[in-house]
């Protein structure tokens, strides 16, 4: 169809193609970047402005000591996610990862209930014992020694 | 003494390195014709030494690991009485020794470029040996600046500290070289850009010559990325097999491009069009697997990968990253426009096809690039962002999925210009199958509008990938073309594979006593045993788990979680299955109260089709690059006889 086409015409073509396909790209990555502006939460967000419930989501922070319980069926834990402001509590069915401890921090995945509590689909635990979850790393020790110590009381 | 040896080594191959460069620019500079044809001759025994120096340094050090020299600083930080296997996988299982295997293997490629390229114009040729050297030093200046791997330890340590156990695994001896091999091939692909665009030669003889490079890096980067995704899968113990991860995306970015940038050379191999895309795409492959290493080594973020490295190091690889990148894209900018455009064609014809192909994988590049360093940048504002599966999984199956399409209809189409109405009847085959693969999941199932597209396209690419064979006779087919039929059938074997895992998975978690037998799909397990084992330098709790598939003949899974002693850390070893139509993956959890064991059971139809998909996609760019090596040399013994017979005539 285009054979006749000037050489010039047929490169500005290709390159309005081109073009048009790399701003969709552009567009659509910034509209599910703005749906992610909204995934990870520390407990204090989530308190403050909870997100829709069955909205997928990431919360992060510290799990607080003593505060992991175990169901009868050996399978199910409960325990709050704290970041030294406010608490989360978190469910969660399945086995957790090896160095999730109680004291330390996590990233749990998973929707909102209607209650107010936090089903975790999966737990993301520091992969060695220097990891912090990235999004945590700013909290100064006062802080998570803050949110550790303030259930232990 | 080895250390010290290694370390000279290292320094000279800098050296020769800092030599390579000069004497490229000197002859580029080409003011006294007689000077330069001296200098021009030392450029490539310069690169075959300094190749065999850096490797002889990376040896030195493999040594230092495999004898366990502790009074080495690196070693004893990184290695413990192990596997002689892992003794020696750790070399790069850490900073300093991987990115001494990087500048290896870059030398290495250099030394093989100066030995065997004979397609390239000397002029280019010199310019493409320089321009490695160039990238080379930096790379040497980085290692021997803020990361010596030979440094000493006064007094040697007692014991190593030890590997991290999730890198005590036969997967890491195999998976981070491939990687590497691949990053680094495209950094030839990237001199061999440079050395176009300094001396003006963008012709199809260039692209000739650059593509077995390109075809050989993309190789081992595709079986590179198979095999750490299938490391992640069993070796993390959470059955998933891709994860969105920053590292692994920084070795997915390099792929993207270079898949695009095969595809382009080969059009401006066969048919001289878009010199200037393809030029671009060499710059941005490597700057790709540069951002890589960056994000990766920088710690600016923190994965499995990522190894704890100082700020100090990260300021360092950015500036290299910007002169780089940076300069080459200047040059790119300043040269691309003498770059006279080539050959025309029309819109629907195998260029057409291509170039869809190209500008659908930069779109997907970018998604990629921008959702891994979305998060840096907003936090530079203050504003903590996670990016994960949820955006990375839909935006990128939007660019992915019709890229399928033109993938089964463009290699039908002739080159320069062709109508869709000559393939008229492989079209309507097409949309036949994928309607039909459709309705009959669609009716069968119910999952979810993702997997089903996949499964169907997936259905539509297997039959059309064999199509170009059509009418053809099955021998005399060349082996480039076996090839591309053979990787983009296993396009549609990887995407069934994925499809399937995300749609039909089974998991089980159950906590049971010894005895008891769980379902899951069509498995039954019993927990027989939990009894402990001790390894080389572990010990585990391991499960003896009885599974059989749809009441056939029993067999022994053994699921541990081991303890390991140096450093001190447990993981769990998942125990899986394998089948011709799924997995079954098993991983043993604590021990619950009275005497009952977690266990957590998936069945997984289809997912090693993942993996398949990927090897065969490598083995498809394997049977090309074997194909056109195998032209090339024909074609060169032919010129010889007609040369000789020339000669005799006369």
């Amino acid at each position: 169809m285009s054979q006749r086409l000037a050489p010039k015409h047929q490169r500005l073509m290709l390159l309005g193609i081109a073009l048009v396909v790399l701003v969709a790209a552009a567009l659509i990555a910034a509209w599910g970047l703005r749906n992610q502006a909204s995934y990870f939460f520390l407990p204090a967000d989530l308190v403050a402005k909870p997100p829709a419930p069955g909205q997928a989501i990431r919360l992060g922070g510290m799990v607080q000591k003593g505060s992991v319980k175990t169901d009868a069926d050996g399978l199910t834990i409960h325990f709050l996610v704290g970041d030294g402001k406010a608490r989360v509590p978190v469910t969660y069915s399945g086995i957790v990862p090896d160095l999730f401890t109680e004291g330390s921090g996590v990233v749990a995945e998973g929707k909102l209930a209607p209650g107010g509590t936090f089903v975790a689909d999966s737990l993301l635990a520091k992969h060695d014992e220097n990891y912090v979850p990235r999004e945590m790393k700013d909290m100064t020790e006062a802080q998570k020694r803050a949110a550790v110590a303030e259930t232990t009381k | 003494m080895i250390a010290e040896f290694g370390l000279a080594a290292l320094w000279l191959a800098a050296a020769l390195a800092a030599l390579q460069l000069l004497c490229g620019a000197l002859v580029l500079r080409k003011d006294e014709p007689e000077v330069a044809a001296v200098i021009s001759e030392i450029v490539r025994p310069v690169a075959v030494v300094q190749g065999v120096l850096a490797a002889v340094s990376f040896l030195a050090l493999l040594v230092c690991f495999g004898r366990l020299d502790l009074s080495v600083k690196l070693v004893a930080m990184n290695s413990h009485t192990m596997p002689l296997i892992f003794q020696l996988a750790a070399t790069w299982g850490n900073h300093e020794g991987s990115m001494l295997m990087w500048v290896t293997i870059m030398a290495l490629a250099g030394t093989l470029i100066a030995l065997i390229e004979r397609r390239l114009p000397e002029r280019t040729l010199i310019a493409t040996l320089a321009g490695q050297a160039f990238v080379a030093l930096g790379f040497y200046g980085f290692i021997l600046y803020s990361s010596n791997p030979f440094e000493r330890l006064d007094p040697p340590a007692a014991e190593g500290l030890g590997l991290n156990p999730a890198l005590q695994d036969i997967g890491l001896a195999f998976h981070p070289p491939m990687l590497y091999l691949g990053y680094v091939g495209l950094s030839v692909a990237f001199s061999f850009a440079i050395g176009a665009l300094l001396t003006r030669q963008v012709t199809p003889d260039f692209a000739r010559a650059m593509r077995p490079w390109v075809l050989g890096a993309w190789i081992c980067l595709t079986l590179g990325i198979t095999a750490g995704s299938y490391w992640a899968y069993y070796e993390l113990g959470w059955g998933g097999w891709w994860f969105w991860d920053p590292t692994e995306n920084a070795s997915l970015m390099p792929w993207l491009a270079a898949t695009a940038l095969l595809h382009s050379v080969s059009v401006l191999a066969a048919r001289d069009a878009l010199r200037t895309w393809t030029i671009m795409l060499g710059v941005i492959a490597f700057s790709m697997s540069m951002v890589g290493t960056f994000l990766v080594r920088s710690g600016i973020l923190t994965s499995v990968h990522a190894f704890a490295v100082d700020p100090k190091r990260g300021a360092f690889i950015l500036v290299l990253l910007a002169i780089y990148i940076g300069g080459a894209l200047t040059l790119f900018a300043v040269r691309a426009g003498t770059v006279a455009e080539g050959e025309r064609f029309a819109i629907t014809s195998r260029e057409g096809a291509l170039v869809v192909n190209n500008v659908a994988l930069s779109a997907l590049l970018g998604i990629v690039l921008v959702g891994t360093l979305y998060p840096l940048v907003t936090e530079a504002y203050g504003v903590k962002v996670s990016v994960g599966p949820p955006y990375f999984t839909p935006v990128s199956a939007m660019f992915f999925l019709p890229m399928l399409v033109v993938l089964a209809v463009g290699p039908l189409l002739r080159w320069r210009r062709d109508s869709l109405e000559r393939i008229q009847g492989p079209l309507v085959l097409f949309f036949v199958v994928a309607v039909a693969a459709l309705a009959g999941i669609w009716f069968n199932t119910s999952i979810g509008f993702l997997p089903l597209i996949g499964m169907a396209l997936a259905a539509m690419l297997a039959v059309a990938s064999f199509m170009p064979a059509r009418g053809r006779s099955l021998r005399r087919l060349p082996l480039a073309v076996w090839g591309m039929m053979i990787a983009h059938f296993g396009v549609a074997v990887g995407l069934f594979g994925m499809a399937a895992d995300s749609a039909f998975t089974v998991e089980k978690l159950v906590a049971v006593r010894e005895g008891e037998t769980v379902e899951v799909g069509p498995w039954r397990a019993t927990l027989k045993t939990v009894e402990p084992v001790a390894g080389p330098n572990w010990t585990a709790l391991e499960a003896g788990l009885a599974v059989s598939y749809d009441g056939g003949p029993g067999k022994l899974l053994s699921p541990q979680q081991r303890e390991f002693w140096a450093p001190v850390q447990k993981t769990s070893e998942s125990a899986l299955l394998t089948r011709w139509n799924g997995q079954l993956y098993t991983v043993l959890g604590d021990e619950a109260d009275d005497g009952r064991w977690q266990l957590r059971l998936w069945w997984k139809p289809f997912v090693t089709w993942i993996w398949y998909g990927g090897i065969l996609i490598g083995l498809g760019g394997l049977l090309s690059l074997l194909g056109r090596v195998g032209t090339d040399l024909k074609r060169r013994h032919a010129q010889v006889r007609i040369a000789r017979r020339k000669r005799t005539a006369e």
